[in-house]
């Protein structure tokens, strides 16, 4: 991959930082009217998630990542691995483990399109769609009538993920959740 | 031709911005300070190692030795020249060239407010300075801190008795810093990345290490260990002034030109001639002074509350 230089550090780039692909978010040129100057650069480690700060001298330089995102059609998992198959045509699928699932493991539904971070080929990421529908498996009775909206109550759907609710919402009742803020959003 | 033609900042920015510039002459002439206009282009240049000048060719029309000329990154050499030469207190506001600095607050070229007092020492310019900073900003009196209170304060670190490995250290977890940089590498990383952005409110930093000295005078600090008569102004975490009690002595300053070419060498930056007529006038004798040099577009991003120093000039870098 190339190297890239501290004044083509640009968001959404990709590149290496301590062995792992990282995500540029922002890049600010910090120089003392007397002295060195240096970039102030916020990225996202695209392994973990986490978002760290990093300052580097001006001119330093980082390695590309091979990081590529691709649209995915979720197919099922064997335990060990959740299946993917592109969309674009060439129905190449992909195995990406527990770890590369993370948090959008709450959100898996079988034929959803997810956007799955590929580096040097393999899945390290999986992002949901902003908005998924999934249904209710356990909620308190609903309260009939109730459709006021004042006040809430624990959910689980069929992922095992848990968002408040209305009161008037059933067991079995299909939910249109927002994936960003787990936030219930009306029923599908 | 899709490339936009509207100026950066908006019309009625330009108008305050005018207004500031108008403060600013009224300031000088009820203090009988002198206007002047020094060359924008030079055949040396400033020499910190840190600033790289635009250097562009004379070709006299019809032949001849072609002469490389820089565009100035402050206007210092020429001023101190004037003061040499009897001009007593003088003032200019002038665009100038910074070769690679683009960012939020940073153009290649910019507008610098420079002035000279005579008889000044330091802490009477930054009275001076501070008379006039409250005065376009509406702002409160300036704090006035040594550079060493101001490192311990906001790093924890004593700057005269850490050891390098401290400043190491410190960079590495404070701004995930993993380079090789040299002491006074450390502590202008430390300081821009932990102590300005602390600086909120008006503070004068003064009493800088003896080694950051630029073109100031070393003196005794008031901790009785050698510092640099030298100060900075902070607003809302951002350099807006950075002055001198005026180094005199024409042997020391052509030490430090060598010293800085020794370092520009050392940094494989080209060098570049020294400031000859400088050392002459130094020589001839430049009267005890105090000078200071302060960025105007940023006092108009402080008065207007922009957080871009495009959003204060016609055209930035990009619309140029």
């Amino acid at each position: 991959m190339a190297n890239y230089s501290t004044n083509e550090f640009k968001p959404g780039l990709k590149v290496m930082l301590d062995g792992d692909p990282c995500s540029i978010l922002e890049n600010e040129y910090v120089k003392p009217g007397k002295g060195q100057a240096f970039n102030r650069v916020k990225v996202r480690n695209l392994k973990t998630g986490r978002v760290n700060e990093r300052t580097f001298k001006s001119g330093d330089s980082l390695e590309g990542a091979d990081v590529m995102d691709r649209e995915m059609e979720y197919l099922y998992t064997d335990g060990e691995f959740w299946h993917f198959m592109a969309t674009d045509g060439s129905f190449e699928q992909y195995g990406a483990d527990e770890k590369a699932v993370g948090d959008c493991m709450n959100w898996m539904k079988e034929q959803v399109v997810y956007t799955v971070t590929l580096f040097n080929g393999a899945p390290i990421a999986v992002t949901p769609p902003n908005f998924v529908e999934l249904e209710v498996v356990e909620t308190d009775p609903g309260v009939r009538g109730d459709t006021s909206g004042g006040g809430n109550k624990p959910a689980k759907l069929v992922t095992g993920a848990v968002v408040k609710v209305p009161l008037f919402i059933n067991t079995g009742d299909v939910l249109k959740v927002d994936t960003r803020s787990s936030e219930y959003v009306g029923r599908a | 031709m899709s490339r936009a033609w509207q100026p950066s900042a908006t019309i009625d920015a330009l108008r305050q911005r005018a207004g500031i510039v108008n403060q600013i002459r009224q300031f000088f002439a009820e203090r009988g300070v002198l206007e002047v206009d020094t060359p924008a282009l030079s055949h040396a240049a400033v020499s910190d190692p840190f600033l790289h000048p635009f250097a562009t060719d004379f070709v006299p029309e019809g032949g001849g030795q072609a002469a490389t000329l820089y565009l100035h990154t402050s206007p210092e050499y020429p001023m101190k020249r004037l003061l040499a030469a009897g001009s007593g207190p003088i003032w200019q506001l002038c665009k100038v060239f910074r070769n690679g600095e683009v960012g939020r607050r940073h153009n290649p070229e910019f507008s610098m407010l420079e002035w000279y007092r005579p008889g000044f020492d330091h802490h009477q310019l930054m009275d001076e300075v501070d008379a006039l900073v409250c005065a376009v900003l509406e702002s409160a009196p300036a704090r006035r801190i040594t550079y060493a209170d101001a490192f311990a304060e906001h790093t924890g670190l004593d700057v005269h008795a850490c050891s390098d490995m401290d400043l190491q250290r410190l960079a590495a977890s404070r701004c995930g810093f993993a380079g090789q940089l040299s002491r006074d590498g450390y502590l202008n990383l430390l300081f821009a990345e932990c102590v300005e952005p602390a600086l909120q409110a008006p503070t004068m930093v003064y009493a800088f290490p003896a080694s950051q000295a630029a073109l100031a005078q070393i003196v005794e600090g008031d901790d009785r260990v050698p510092a640099a008569a030298r100060f900075e102004l902070f607003v809302q975490g951002m350099e807006l002034a950075n002055g001198y009690f005026e180094l005199t002595d024409a042997d020391e300053q052509l030490r430090r030109f060598e010293a800085d070419q020794q370092q520009r060498e050392a940094l494989g930056v080209t060098a570049l001639p020294i400031d000859l007529p400088l050392v002459a006038a130094l020589h001839a004798g430049l009267p005890s002074c105090a000078g200071v040099a302060l960025g105007v577009d940023r006092l108009v991003m402080l008065a207007l509350g922009a957080s871009t120093i495009a959003e204060v000039i016609a055209f930035d870098a990009g619309r140029a």
